[in-house]
């Protein structure tokens, strides 16, 4: 084995990719062996660490020196300064990185990370994804050994049970009871899938995982084979993650290659296989049985439960399927025991979830917490806040099935149980924060939007109804709301929420609801004030300019697009209010403040 | 039987384990309001009409879906259900093309029904509605997708045909039902057979309509204008007027068909016993000269677009002969012309047929071996009927009257080609007499009858043991193709009728709505009457009408002759799909 003075880590997960640590490690490469330093240090592509908006990040061990967004550019200095004269390259360090002393804090120190509590993210960013040793190194595969040579199947199922682990997917149902189903269900070919079909706008953990991670995912599933007994497994991935996709498919052929999938694993006599299915892109085939009608080659359409998948699943046969993110935590549940995991997080949700931070937050990222995090941890601590001091308004969660957080419920520990019981839910993670700029109408709007474009269209509810919720809040987001509107939007989410055929259409009316509970006077005032409290709605806007700080410059005059604005030079211009299409540049151009939007 | 009890808004009931929340409401005297669901074939949930609550589950549940079990505790008539059914109805309505009184199926309308039963006055979630243009460029089948509820079961019924030419295309609100790459229903491999216009519940498929055609006809004095009817319309032409089903009404029929102006009243049943005459002695030649087999009937114009498009290799097996509606049209225009000293230009043959095919078949350009179209004008049914309603005829007390003669006689054998197994049954008769020289003992082939998808029989006629198989549903018939092709199956006959229960649910036929069809099977119900009518016929084998052997006499010499191959005989072509 060879050593190496010095690793270099360098994120290969999305947003880093996306921001070019492809390049990072092409310029790396390249000074490494201008400087004959290929030997000595070592690049790894890893997968992500959370902090995306900031990529592409690199991490040089054994210093810990945490450089962000680092652009090819950058690269020469880092090789000649830090790897070849030990010089760490202070500018390129995180900010929350540096010590007042100047001096590099261990990433345990740094707030982003202090608060968070690596399980299933616990490889990303640590290890090569791409090379089977190197999860193998850290445990890999260890738990299914113990499994396979130790354990009846009956007592794997017991060991999930005693966890206490729920599903990461979004509604929580007890995942040893689902392998309990599925074990028990008779018949001679069961089916194991996993759903990486992850849709909710602004989650990415389970993409994450499968970058960072791809082996944990399928060790678990393999466990699960083996659990329920089944022989055959299928990943159900979105096409849009290509590069999850080559990351799992070089880790199932990696894993068949040494005899860890396949027939006969660890000389056992399981045999159990993965195969790749790959989503064309419908949020519903995230729903269960739609996702299974897919794997099958069939338009991705729910069907009614009963009967349930635990007993006729894919190709009609017994099928257990559980998300990426559920299936990460299992080898660490098998190898640190389930007392461990169920003495994190809290009575009723047990271990830690992954949530996707994004909106008006400044650390905009994947962070990992154990139930039973408040909000206020989440956003202030290792959120870093609103960017701008800006008020903290609410938090979406649950995406367009969640709902939203009000600030009076910043204190609540999160979990399962008390998301619903405010009317928001986990969902598969997805947190966006919103401040005292953003319209919850049209944040309703949007999300609905979502719901409507994604709806499969198989039972009316759905199709129709949640088109119709939509033109209400299109049209009270334009200042065509009438009197009715409100009470015909609860009647129609009621009814939606108690006859969709599946768990989209039921939960597609939450952020609808959710902001009719928190933020009904947002809702009136559009409806019977015509105005948007927050100033998002341009329909609800008026635009006017404030005579005693304008200078008559003509700015705003000269970009108005439809030559609202008049006036005399060096006097305070007027906006002919019957003209102006409220697009803002006045707004945006004013250099002293004197367009006011109201 | 396994049972299981069932709490149904608190009345207890005892039902087979494996029944549905329906099911047991029904046995507990409780009707609950369905759309989607179509027995054994569209059962999917998808409507949202039947909800109930489920003592136990979070939401409403479909009650045409969601099995029993025991101890299941059924709320049917809640606050929650009934505004759910309700909100899910005036949105299906608000989304749906409400020109119901121009619209083909008012008053026999499962969504008009619902809006009844709701009484709903008022539909509070008005929004948009897409507008699509109606496709009715094929001769059978018109599309208007704005009518179209999406209940699927269309697709459904397609698909258990074995042809699934339609299904949902996009999703959500812009999810559409039609064929694909926007295709014409024409412009892929349909095959005409209606299923779906029976199948579906409200006006988004329907008939080509050919009743102006044949108005514009019957008032042309130039014209000679005769119609021929199909054995399956005569017990179910009564239905059209509120008649029970399975009412025979052949008496009735030929009156109205008198008074709406028809010079000449024929049967589709002469061509019948035609057929068995030419079929039959196909079938002898084929078994005694080494000829493909089996051979398969060609009666069905569904079945033959099928075949031509989907089992190709199959081609040679099918019998040569038209089916009796061009039969009988090529007659009328070769031989009855000729008796009578008619003009053929200026004969005008309409037929009246419970299939939607026949329009398509009518049109084949093959089929017009005198230099005119065999057939001039299809009516189904259904079109038969608007026609007698329009013309103010009281039907049901219209008086019975008789074919005219020359090609209006008939027998029994003829009369069962309109239900499943009938052409097996009436070429059996004829062929085992041809053979043996003496009739069956039993003319009554039970083995051949009845509602089973496909049937197999076999009979001994002297040395010859006859292998016999029936499939009725292009989807049963490609399971029995199947078998063959695989050599798992070998027979010497196929009957093979496209659609499910053969003629007497064709796709012309009047439509019985979902509800009625789980109590009363029309396919049962009306070849019951065409049964009894084979019974009450003095002469039930076909080679015993008196004017098919004057016909043969007079101008066809003999079976299979030179001139019967001319005008009673035809070919097929292998069809692209797409």
């Amino acid at each position: 084995m060879e050593l190496y003075r010095s690793h270099v880590l360098v994120c290969e997960g999305t947003g880093c990719h996306c921001s070019g640590s492809a390049d990072v490690i092409q310029k790396l490469k390249e000074e490494l062996e201008k400087h004959q330093l290929e030997n000595e240090i070592k690049i790894v592509s890893t997968g992500c660490f959370g902090l995306c908006e900031i990529g592409p990040i690199v991490i040089v061990y054994p210093e810990g020196a945490f450089y962000s967004g680092v652009k090819s550019d950058d690269v020469p200095e880092i090789v000649s300064e830090h790897l070849l004269k030990g010089r760490i390259v202070k500018r390129l360090l995180y900010h929350d990185h540096v010590t007042e002393a100047g001096i590099a804090k261990s990433l345990d120190e740094v707030e982003f990370y202090k608060k968070q509590m690596r399980v299933t993210l616990r490889n990303c960013g640590v290890i090569n994804p791409e090379k089977i040793e190197e999860y193998i190194a850290f445990d890999g595969y260890r738990a299914l050994g113990k499994v396979l040579t130790e354990m009846t199947p009956v007592e794997v199922v017991e060991i999930m049970k005693a966890s206490g682990l729920r599903g990461r997917g979004g509604a929580g149902f007890p995942t040893g009871r689902k392998w309990e189903f599925a074990h028990n269900a008779p018949g001679d070919k069961k089916y194991v899938c996993c759903n990486a079909d992850e849709g909710d706008p602004g989650a990415f953990m389970d993409r994450s995982i499968l970058e960072g991670d791809p082996h944990s995912v399928l060790e678990a599933m393999a466990i699960a084979g083996y659990a329920i007994g089944a022989d055959q497994g299928y990943i159900y991935v979105r096409a849009e993650y290509p590069i999850a996709v080559k990351r799992l498919t070089i880790a199932v052929a990696q894993a068949r290659n040494l005899g860890l999938l396949g027939k006969n694993i660890f000389s056992t006599g399981f045999n159990f296989d993965i195969e790749l299915r790959l989503g064309a892109g419908a949020f519903v085939c995230g729903e269960e049985t739609a996702l299974m009608s897919s794997i099958e080659g069939s338009r991705g359409e729910p069907r009614p439960r009963p009967p349930f998948p635990a007993l006729k699943g894919v190709f009609g046969k017994p099928t257990l399927l559980n998300n990426v993110e559920t299936y990460a935590n299992i080898p660490q549940i098998i190898l640190k025991g389930p007392e461990w995991f169920a003495s994190i997080g809290t009575e009723k949700s047990k271990g830690t979830k992954v949530f996707a931070l994004g909106g008006k937050i400044n650390n905009t990222g994947l962070v990992e917490i154990a139930m039973g995090t408040t909000l206020r941890e989440i956003v202030y601590d290792i959120g870093g806040g609103i960017p701008g001091g800006k008020k903290f308004k609410a938090a979406q969660t649950g995406g367009p099935s969640g709902g939203c957080i009000s600030a009076e419920n910043l204190d609540m520990p999160i979990d399962y149980d008390s998301l619903t019981e405010i009317g928001s839910m986990m969902g598969s993670g997805g947190l966006i924060v919103m401040d005292e700029d953003n319209c919850m109408v049209d944040i309703a709007r949007f999300f609905l939007e979502f719901t409507v474009d994604e709806s499969c269209g198989k039972c009316p509810p759905c199709r129709i109804g949640t088109k119709r919720m939509l033109e209400i809040l299109e049209r009270i987001t334009q200042g065509k709301g009438k009197e009715g509107d409100l009470e015909n939007l609860e009647t129609l989410a009621k009814n939606i929420k108690a006859s969709a055929l599946c768990g989209l259409g039921q939960t597609a009316p939450n952020p609808v609801l959710s902001t009719l509970r928190y933020f009904r006077d947002e809702y009136n005032a559009h409806v019977y004030d015509k105005k948007c409290p927050a100033g998002v709605c341009h329909a609800l806007l008026q635009y006017t300019i404030v005579k005693d700080l304008c200078t008559g410059c003509t700015l705003c005059a000269r970009e108005c697009p439809v030559g609202a604005i008049s006036g005399e030079r060096k006097q305070p211009f007027t906006i002919d209010q019957d003209k102006c299409i409220k697009c803002g540049v006045c707004f945006e151009k004013c250099r002293f403040n004197a367009i006011e939007k109201k | 039987m396994e049972t299981v009890k069932v709490m149904v808004d608190g009345v207890q009931v005892e039902v087979p384990k494996g029944s549905t929340i329906l099911d047991a409401a029904k046995i507990a005297g409780i009707d609950i309001p369905t759309l989607c669901f179509l027995k054994g074939i569209n059962e999917i949930g998808a409507c949202r009409i039947c909800l109930v609550e489920v003592e136990g589950t979070r939401a409403l549940q479909a009650s045409c879906v969601y099995p029993v079990s025991d101890g299941m505790v059924v709320r049917t008539n809640t606050p929650a259900v009934r505004e759910a059914r309700r909100v899910n109805l005036e949105l299906i309505l608000s989304n749906h093309d409400r020109k119901c009184l121009t619209c083909v199926r008012n008053q026999n309308c499962e969504l008009q029904d619902l809006a009844e039963r709701f009484h709903v006055k008022d539909i509070r979630f008005e929004g948009e509605s897409i507008h699509y243009p109606v496709d009715d460029l094929s001769p059978s089948i018109v599309r208007d997708a704005n009518k179209c509820i999406l209940c699927r079961r269309c697709v459904a019924v397609c698909a258990s045909q074995g042809v699934g030419v339609i299904g949902p295309v996009d999703r959500g609100f812009r999810t559409i039902i039609e064929p694909i790459f926007n295709r014409s229903i024409n412009n892929v491999p349909c095959i005409n057979c209606g299923q779906c216009i029976l199948a579906c519940p409200v006006g988004a498929i329907r008939e080509k309509d050919d009743v102006e055609k044949v108005w514009t006809a019957l008032q042309d004095p130039n014209l000679h204008v005769v119609v021929q009817t199909a054995p399956a319309v005569r017990v179910a032409l009564g239905e059209e007027f509120g008649m029970e089903m399975g009412t025979r009404v052949t008496g009735k029929m030929a009156a109205a068909l008198r008074r709406l102006g028809f010079d000449k009243v024929f049967d589709t049943n002469f061509s019948a016993d035609l057929t068995i005459m030419e079929e039959g002695t196909e079938l002898l030649g084929r078994i005694k000269n080494g000829g493909k087999l089996p051979l398969i009937t060609s009666c069905s114009p569904g079945w033959i677009k099928f075949c031509e498009q989907f089992y190709p290799d199959f081609l040679d097996n099918i019998s040569t002969c038209k089916s009796p509606q061009q039969m009988l049209g090529a007659l009328l225009k070769s031989y009855y012309v000729e008796k009578n000293g008619l003009d053929p230009a200026k004969v005008f043959v309409v037929s009246v047929m419970p299939c939607t095919a026949k329009k398509f078949e009518a049109q084949r350009p093959e089929l017009s071996s005198t230099g005119y179209p065999d057939v001039d004008v299809v009516l189904t049914t259904r079109e038969l009927g608007r026609m007698i309603k329009e013309a103010g005829l009281d039907f049901p007390n219209l008086p019975d009257e008789e074919f005219d003669p020359t090609l209006g006689e008939s027998t029994g054998a003829a009369v069962i080609f309109g239900a499943t197994g009938g052409v097996m049954e009436a070429a059996l008769r004829t062929v085992a007499e041809i053979v043996t020289g003496k009739p069956l003992d039993d003319i009554e082939i039970k083995a051949v009858r009845g509602i089973e998808g496909v049937k197999e029989a076999e009979i001994q006629l002297g040395d010859l043991l006859v292998r016999a198989a029936v499939a009725h549903g292009t989807g049963n018939a490609k399971a029995l193709l199947e078998k063959v092709k695989s050599g798992e199956k070998e027979y010497h006959f196929i009957e093979v009728m496209a659609c499910p229960g053969g003629c007497v649910t064709g796709g012309g036929q009047p439509i019985v709505k979902a509800k009625k069809r789980m109590d009363r099977d029309p396919r049962e119900v009306r070849a019951a009457a065409i049964y009894d009518e084979d019974r009450d016929k003095p002469l039930r084998k076909s080679h015993e009408n008196p004017e098919v052997k004057k016909l043969y006499e007079e101008y066809l010499q003999e079976p299979n002759s030179h001139k019967a191959h001319e005008l009673l005989h035809t070919h097929y072509v292998a069809r692209q799909k797409y």
